[in-house]
């Protein structure tokens, strides 16, 4: 039995005893004689041995195991604790190493230590390390179904914290810092793996599960606004403004400073009024939409033209930076410096505070989204016998279909864990027993299933019901409606079809599509629709002999058509400016599209 | 009495006033006029308003419940054997028109007594098309003298009805050059003729398998059901015009699921109605409910040409008057160019063109013009 050898998918030679090549080939690699990046696998069916060292495979670490016991032994991890080993030493030595997908096949993996039997050849080093980063921060995860966990882990990217701390110097787009954030009560392991304490992505609040006036329904949430007053979830939003100097055949440059009133698309003074000498805006000025920000003025497009008509005062044109539309903010950081080639650049932060409002999205670590719905001063709150009033108010309905239980059980172990004083371990599969809480939580003075009496804000009067509620760690997710919110009634449009320009930045329209065009014939509002589609309508001389578009000179007030000459009826009609072009592509095409004029009626 | 009758004659269609009359049998003439009149406004009420837009109508009646349909995923229905197509992929199927179907079927009335259940089994088999394969035990090459023989599997012969000798005739009918010989339960082929090389031999072997032994080509698969205390075959695979020729079969009330086929055998007013049963079926296995006028209303502008065409580019999309209509939905390109070539004129009377130039498209608002003298 001669089995071939592939290494990185290229025939090498052959073995003669397969099974012991291998096992050769990982005692010599454990040994070290081997890189420990190279993976062997044998396709039995096949009778192949795949040899494996080239980039790019995904390889995961696990303790090796002889005969039913791991490799690693507790003098091992003493060793550790104490710094006397590391991970690579482990690596080297023989006691971890890493598969790639072609040996996991033949490996056997035990998923505890209590589980191992002699037929395994490895152990996992911990249950946690088939989740990734984000997937591990879902805390009681096990309890959760899968899509959830790994909604909850995406949501988790979204959210807003303090990313670096040197973001004073940093110009980076599109930056949110989250005001005063905190490190979760309820954590996992990973939360000190990945170094939480030091970039917190969200705040500890008070949540309770009811509802409020039907102002938390279908996934909306309604929130304290006096917590907002004092600060919860506030956060600031950045973005740099940048301009260069840049250059341009026959030595023309850009120049940064305050255009002259000559300058070709001058704004008006009031839009430069911010600016200091050098054309740059000075820090802490308050901006809102159209002032300029960094002034600048550009050399004329098309040299040629200006030799003949000899205009020796060339009029540069302004190119200055702006706040663009439905932005505003305070110059938080002026940089003045160059770049590689050598230009001017000139980059200026501008820092918008956003306090939450309705619309802003927040969620829970467990994929349970939602927006503001409503904002209740602390006076309209619910409030518990102890005084305390949530921050938030979640739905109930959010849970049964979801079945999203590691949500609720973070909810206990958030209030165990403020009104003890500690963290509580939610790692998964190994995190607190859920009744372990529950106990602890008797034994602080509360009912063991974390509902609690709650009185209306507004009357007073006792709910009915009582209401579970808790600490959760909340996150605050960078969609927020200061930067959606769009509407348009008139505004520019595309110079070539006439029509609305597309999109919140361009300040466009929003369409009436083809189904939507649909519901309007459907009901028969035919002269409805006209209207709506009218923003590209013209008026269009026709030529009544040859059909096609005739020309109206408006100096001299009449029409005439360019084949027929001035002795025909030309009538003027209304079409959509989109009809008008493909008239004109057609003739670009050869096709003669010619109009038949009649009476409608 | 009938006087009354008459006054509505023409006012209401005739199937409802044959049910008024047998309902109103033995009134007064007074109440006789009452009923009449309600009914006459009641159906006035009922019909379409003129410049109501039915087809766009139809199309969001079908069209929305269908969005909901890929959702479901339950496209097939049936046990493994027979595989029903069902679901978006059938309403797809039917409303393209397609020739060949994915899973074509038929359900077979059958005159008494064999609606009664009388030697159904074999009825149904005997219909089914069966191959030498399917009775076949062994089938062995001798070598030496180069022939082939067969065993054939009693039992299952039996089952679908047929007796050695017609094996053996439909043998002789496909190779008439070979000698034929029966021995026993044994029935031994020798080719004549040119010497045989070991291939040719093997080749007529594979052959001798697919002989056709008797049934009706195309229905690969039957299966006798009771329906409202009658039995009736389903039969997976279709072929309506040889099946009508059964002296057993009803061929009022039998049936196939292809649209082409009854086209082509009963005409078109027939696979008018298969459209319309066919989408039903499907719409009402998904539990959706959808007017049955918007379908009877696809059906017949499907059919109206006096041929069965698709909802496509090739099908009533072509037939279009407006070359705008056309570009505007698949292969732009094509449409105007042959336009131009033959010099058509869009007469903008329809949606699509209208919406195109910007004018009131000519439903409900649309309409109506306003007339003035002008001094």
């Amino acid at each position: 039995m001669t089995a071939e050898i592939y290494l990185n998918g290229k025939y090498i030679g052959e073995a003669e005893d397969p099974i012991t090549f291998i096992e050769q080939f990982k005692s010599e690699r454990r040994k070290g004689s081997i890189s420990f990046n190279c993976n062997v696998g044998y396709d039995e069916k096949a009778d192949t041995i795949l040899l494996n060292s080239n980039e790019g495979r995904a390889v995961r670490p696990l303790i090796v195991v002889k005969d039913g016991i791991p490799m690693l032994t507790d003098n091992h991890l003493k060793q550790l604790e104490k710094g006397e080993l590391n991970w690579n030493d482990l690596v080297k030595q023989g006691i971890i190493e890493f598969l790639d997908a072609a040996e996991e096949e033949n490996a056997l993996v035990a998923f505890t230590e209590k589980e191992l039997r002699t037929e395994h050849t490895h152990l996992e080093i911990s249950p946690m390390d088939m989740l990734g980063l984000c997937a591990s921060l879902v805390p009681f995860a096990n309890h959760s179904p899968t899509p959830r966990v790994n909604m909850g882990s995406k949501n988790q990217k979204q959210a807003l914290g303090f990313y670096a701390a040197n973001y004073l110097v940093r110009m980076d787009m599109d930056v949110n810092l989250l005001h005063s954030p905190q490190t979760p009560i309820v954590r996992t392991m990973m939360h000190d793996i990945y170094g939480d304490q030091n970039h917190p992505s969200g705040q500890n609040i008070i949540v309770a599960v009811m509802s409020y006036d039907g102002y938390n329904m279908e996934d909306a949430i309604v929130i304290n606004k006096s917590s907002v007053d004092r600060g919860l979830a506030r956060s600031t939003y950045y973005r740099p403004s940048v301009a260069e100097e840049l250059r341009y055949s026959g030595g023309l440059v850009d120049e940064i400073g305050v255009p002259d009133k000559e300058v070709k698309g001058y704004k008006s003074e009031k839009d430069y009024r911010l600016l200091e000498n050098d054309g740059i805006i000075y820090p802490e000025a308050k901006i809102s939409e159209g002032d300029v920000i960094i002034g600048k003025t550009s050399p004329p497009r098309f040299l040629s033209s200006l030799d003949e008509y000899n205009l020796a005062a060339a009029t540069r044109r302004e190119s200055s930076v702006a706040v663009s539309h439905g932005e505003k903010g305070i110059v938080d950081f002026v940089l003045i410096t160059e770049n590689e080639e050598g230009n001017k650049l000139v980059q200026a932060r501008i820092r918008d505070q956003r306090i939450p409002e309705i619309g802003d999205k927040f969620t829970s670590r467990h994929g349970q989204k939602g927006v503001i719905g409503l904002l209740v001063p602390q006076t309209d709150m619910p409030f518990s016998a102890s005084g305390i009033t949530p921050d938030l108010i979640f739905s109930p309905h959010g849970i049964p279909s979801r079945m999203t239980i590691s949500h609720m059980i973070e909810l206990i172990g958030g209030k165990v864990g403020a009104l003890a004083g500690r963290y509580i371990d939610g790692t998964i599969f190994h995190s607190e027993k859920e009744a372990d809480l529950r106990k602890e939580l008797l034994s602080l003075g509360f009912r063991e299933n974390g509902v609690e009496t709650l009185y209306n804000g507004r009357t007073g009067e006792t709910y009915k019901a009582k209401i579970f509620i808790g600490n959760m760690y909340y996150l605050k997710l960078k969609h927020m409606v200061a930067n959606k919110l769009h509407a348009r009634a008139r505004g520019p449009i595309q110079l070539l079809t006439r029509q609305p320009t597309e999109g919140r930045a361009k300040e466009g329209g929003l369409r009436l599509g083809e189904m939507e065009k649909d519901t309007f014939v459907a009901h028969g509002a035919s002269l409805l629709l006209k209207e709506r589609f009218d923003s590209d309508n013209t008026r269009v001389p026709v030529c009544e002999k040859c059909g096609l578009i005739a020309i109206y000179d408006s100096h001299k007030n009449r029409s005439y058509c360019p084949i027929c000459g001035d002795n025909v009826e030309i009538s003027n009609i209304e079409m959509s400016y989109a009809f008008k072009l493909i008239l004109d592509e057609f003739k670009s095409l050869c096709v003669y599209p010619k109009l038949g004029l009649a009476n409608k009626y | 009495m009938a006087k009354n009758y008459r006054k509505y004659k023409n006012k209401l269609p005739e199937s409802i006033m044959d049910e008024i009359k047998e309902k109103t049998e033995g009134m007064s003439d007074t109440r006789v006029n009452k009923v009449l009149k309600e009914a006459f406004n009641e159906y006035r009420k009922m019909r379409v308003n003129s410049g109501e837009s039915v087809g766009l109508v139809g199309a969001e009646s079908i069209g929305e419940p269908g969005t909901q349909m890929t959702l479901n995923t339950f496209h097939f229905a049936g046990v493994a054997e027979m595989n029903i197509t069902v679901g978006l992929p059938r309403i797809i199927e039917i409303l393209d028109a397609r020739k060949t179907i994915k899973t074509p079927m038929m359900e077979i009335f059958l005159k008494k007594p064999w609606s009664t259940g009388k030697n159904i089994k074999q009825l149904a088999l005997s219909i089914k098309e069966s191959r030498l394969k399917d009775i076949l035990v062994d089938i062995t090459v001798s070598i030496v003298d180069s022939k082939i023989e067969l065993k054939l599997d009693d039992e299952k012969m039996k089952e679908i009805g047929i007796i050695n000798s017609k094996v053996v005739s439909a043998l002789k009918k496909q190779f008439k050059k070979a000698s034929i010989k029966k021995k026993d339960d044994i029935i031994m082929i020798k080719h004549k003729g040119k010497e045989d090389s070991m291939e040719d031999v093997y080749k007529i072997k594979e052959k001798i398998k697919d002989v056709y032994i008797q049934g009706i080509k195309g229905i690969t698969q039957v299966l006798p059901v009771k329906r409202n205390n009658e039995f009736i075959i389903i039969s997976a695979g279709s072929n309506l015009k040889k099946i009508l020729k059964l002296k057993e079969v009803d061929g009022t009330r039998t049936t196939t699921n292809d649209i082409y086929e009854t086209a082509g055998v009963l005409g078109v007013e027939a696979a008018r109605q298969v459209i319309i049963n066919e989408v039903n079926k499907v719409i009402e296995a998904q539990g959706l409910n959808v007017d049955m006028r918007h379908v009877m209303l696809v059906a017949d502008t499907m059919c109206f040409s006096g041929e069965v065409n698709g909802i496509t580019r090739y099908g009533i999309v072509s037939e279009k008057a407006s070359v705008l209509a056309r570009a505007s939905f698949e292969t732009p390109i094509k449409h105007i160019i042959n336009a131009s070539l033959a010099g058509e004129v869009d007469q903008l009377n329809s949606v699509v063109e209208n919406v195109m130039l910007n004018q009131p498209v000519p439903v409900g608002t649309g309409l109506p013009g306003l007339i003035t003298k002008v001094k």
